[in-house]
């Protein structure tokens, strides 16, 4: 588009000027994007669409478990799952990642190796984000030591919130420096908004050109700890956002919903939205994923009914 | 990027799977279309008196749907001395509790059979089903709720304290809408107490019988609705008939007219609801993807057949290029195709004689210099299709900025100030309606205070709802419908 390209090192010189550059992005009307959500979500999607949709949206799984009782067992467990999703379906694609608190990422990548499915840690204090700058850096450094593939780090919304914008985007910039290995690789970095905390429309676009200007790989709504979690119109905003940024930087960056989607038909909707609001680049597990858990199995449940033509119980889906 | 075994590149996406929607068709099956039709007169299909039909086709394969009666002027007179008939012995009668009665029961068998109506409403109309089925038949229902809240009622309606109908209602609709323009004129009409004779558009009859077959189902008193179909000559043995006491017409502006001039010196009151060239105005602090879609809406929403479309998108000289690029990047995501498509955004036109006039338009447009775009569409073998189609470099002296195309062409114009772009809006012929689209709500009610429009859309376009007026200023008509005010054109004082 014809949007002026932000000279980020000029934007972000005071908080004064980065402060002019988020306010002055154009104001989101919020009935018009929920009935642009809406809207989409009467797309009907079937046949071969639906099962195109459905492999998709396995392969953009973060399978999840961010539980104080979660175990080794518990995340070997869900590490074999998102592996093999389908135990009696060799065809079914693995998961893209499975995403867990820093101290599991160890037990994780052990049993994962070189399946290609990535450890996804959440870091910085997550999911209050109340911690110093330093713990927040220290958690970060251990969980890319440990081997994560992925940091899902939560922004400041406190300080957000109180207008103290170029905090928020240094600390991106610091925890994405944290991300550095030794070896001059880096782990993605997921930037997780909270966008039930934000709450309005104008702040999320806010947010999302906040981080990706400090360099943010992955854009993300929610811990999945506060509701709502991941709604339509939030992750609609965001894709403007991702479409809009990388219609000036030509900088693509990824989106991830996170909470909140349990069925089939909602993982659906999202696709149709992100196919035709940031664009079919975007259809793949480099550029979207999917935060949840109990998501896997409706998909698997939905995969085998197209496959057979009847649904089977819940039973013959592994819980893990 | 760092790492790509971890984030692939975008170019390695070109070679992916796209993903394709599958066809997602509505099933015709739900419908039961008679090969032929009678007209609807005191409450039985009948014969018409010289056995003249025509034929009506789905516009969007020129299939023949069904052989529909064509009323001539003694079948008019007959539908009017029944709905005399029953407005004398019956309707007028009727306490207004017991009217409300039969609107609620009406309401609620369009809700239980709103999927036959949305089909049969594509079928005969070219509209796509997402709208039939999402817009047209859902407010089909609230406006006849909505009115049979109001026929017990009337007295404090603020029209005195014993307001009373008119009498017999002459009325005839258009195509763009046919069973919500049949709600807008029956609803109110009925609600005060009147009785009807409607006829339908020669394009679009269908849903008006199926209708007839409603009111049956509901135990409607005979006479009380009528419905003759027909043509102009109908329509005119309609509006010209002694009997009736009240007219009330929506449709081109040229009919609307020859209507006024046909009822002047009688003692038949007049309702008017004709064309319009909406301004659809956005600023430079606008919700930029919010105006992109009420741009997309105001125009492309059935096909443009939208007498309140808007057709001339008045944009802020300083954000006219962001504007035009994400309109443009937006209508090549639109779907057009069979409107039975669940995932159809754009219909057929309704018929061989629109598309050559939207035709005709466009080419005067190109001729007199407009850049002319549209996305790259594949339209049908069958049937009559337009892209959806925009115009830039418009200014106010182009045939395309001033006449009503009734299509879905979109004249782009810019303007530099907020008075300015009053001035533009206001400079048409029409009033029907605007769009404003700013982050300044100071500046709306501004703007609203001095557009010469019926509707001032906010933010929005192409809104509808049962408790809201919406009528014309000059050539786009005079009277309002739906709301309260909606009463006003069907109660004497």
């Amino acid at each position: 588009m014809t949007a002026l390209l932000p000279d980020v090192a000029e934007v972000t010189s005071s908080d004064a000027s980065l402060r002019r550059f988020l306010h002055g992005l154009p104001g989101v009307d919020q009935v018009g994007a929920e009935a642009r959500a809406a809207e989409l979500a009467t797309r009907s999607i079937k046949t071969t669409a639906k099962e195109f949709a459905i492999d998709l949206a396995i392969t953009m799984v973060d399978l999840t478990t961010l539980e104080g009782q979660d175990t080794p067992g518990k995340v070997r467990a869900l590490s074999a799952k998102a592996m093999r999703p389908d135990p009696a379906d060799p065809t079914c694609p693995a998961v893209a990642a499975v995403c867990i608190y820093p101290d599991m990422v160890g037990v994780a990548k052990q049993t994962l190796g070189e399946s290609g499915v990535r450890v996804a840690s959440v870091a910085t204090a997550f999911p209050s984000g109340r911690a110093a700058r330093e713990i927040k850096l220290a958690d970060t450094r251990n969980a890319v030591a440990a081997g994560a593939d992925e940091i899902d780090m939560v922004i400041d919304r406190g300080a957000f919130l109180s207008g103290r914008y170029l905090e928020v985007y240094e600390e991106i910039l610091a925890v994405r420096e944290a991300c550095a290995r030794p070896d001059g690789s880096e782990a993605h970095l997921k930037v997780i908004f909270e966008t039930g905390e934000l709450q309005t429309f104008d702040n999320i676009r806010r947010i999302s050109w906040l981080a990706m200007m400090a360099g943010a790989h992955f854009i993300k709504t929610s811990t999945g700890k506060v509701q709502p979690a991941a709604t339509m119109p939030g992750t609609l905003v965001m894709l403007e956002a991702v479409r809009d940024f990388r219609d000036v930087t030509g900088t693509m960056v990824g989106v991830k919903p996170a909470g909140g989607i349990r069925a089939s038909k909602e993982a659906i909707r999202y696709l149709v939205m992100v196919n035709e609001i940031a664009g079919a680049d975007w259809l793949d597990p480099a550029w979207f994923r999917f935060g949840a858990s109990t998501l896997l199995n409706d998909l698997l449940m939905q995969r085998t009914k197209m496959k057979t033509g009847h649904y089977t119980g819940p039973d013959y889906f592994t819980l893990d | 990027m760092a790492d790509d075994t971890v984030v692939g590149s975008a170019a390695t996406s070109t070679t992916r799977a796209m993903f394709d929607y599958a066809p997602a068709p509505e099933s015709r099956s739900v419908v039961d279309i008679a090969s032929s039709y009678g007209l609807f007169i005191d409450g039985e299909f009948t014969d018409p008196v010289d056995g003249r039909s025509f034929k009506t086709i789905s516009p969007a394969s020129e299939e023949v749907l069904a052989e529909v009666s064509e009323a001539s002027e003694r079948d008019v007179d007959l539908a009017v001395r029944a709905a005399r008939n029953a407005h004398t012995k019956v309707w007028s009668k009727m306490s207004g509790r017991e009217r409300s009665k039969y609107l609620f029961r009406i309401a609620r068998i369009i809700q239980e059979r709103s999927r036959e109506l949305a089909v049969l409403e594509s079928l005969d109309n070219g509209k796509p089903i997402r709208e039939s089925r999402d817009v047209d038949v859902p407010l089909v229902a609230a406006y006849f709720f909505y009115y049979a809240g109001w026929a017990d009622k009337l007295q404090y309606a603020g029209f005195g304290p014993d307001p009373r109908p008119l009498g017999v209602a002459g009325q005839v609709i258009p195509w763009n809408f046919p069973l919500l323009m049949l709600a807008w004129k029956i609803a109110p009409a009925l609600a005060a107490g009147n009785t009807v004779v409607l006829k339908p558009a020669e394009t679009t009859p269908l849903t008006s019988l199926l209708f007839a077959e409603i009111c049956q189902q509901a135990d409607l008193p005979p006479g009380v609705v009528n419905i003759v179909t027909g043509a102009g000559e109908t329509g005119r043995a309609v509006v010209a008939h002694p009997d009736v006491d009240k007219v009330a017409f929506t449709g081109s502006t040229d009919v609307g007219r020859s209507i006024a001039q046909t009822v002047a010196g009688t003692t038949k009151s007049v309702t008017l609801e004709l064309g319009g060239k909406a301004a659809n105005i956005v600023f430079d602090d606008a919700p930029v993807d919010q105006a992109v879609e009420g741009i997309v809406n105001g125009i492309f929403f059935n096909q443009g057949h939208v007498c309140c479309a808007g057709s001339r998108l008045l944009v802020q000289e300083s954000v006219a290029q962001d504007v035009l690029d994400r309109l443009k990047r937006r209508m090549a995501t639109l779907r057009l195709g069979d409107p039975l498509d669940k995932n159809t955004d754009i219909g057929a036109i309704n018929s061989a004689e629109q598309l050559a006039k939207i035709r005709s338009l466009s080419d005067v447009g190109e001729a007199e210099g407009a850049g002319r775009w549209s996305p790259a569409c594949d339209l049908p073998q069958h049937g009559f299709w337009f892209p959806p189609t925009i115009f830039t470099g418009v200014s106010q002296a182009h045939r395309i900025a001033r006449e009503e195309i009734f299509g879905p062409v979109l004249s782009v114009i810019t303007f530099r100030t907020p008075a300015e772009a009053v001035e533009k809006a206001n400079n048409t012929p029409f009033g029907l309606s605007a769009g404003v689209w700013t982050d300044k709500g100071s500046r709306i009610l501004w703007m609203a205070d001095r557009l010469r429009a019926g509707v001032v859309w906010a933010n929005t376009f192409n809104k509808f709802d049962p408790t809201s007026p919406f009528g014309g200023y000059k050539e786009s008509g005079y009277g309002r419908e739906g709301g309260r005010h909606g009463l006003e054109a069907y109660l004497a004082k």
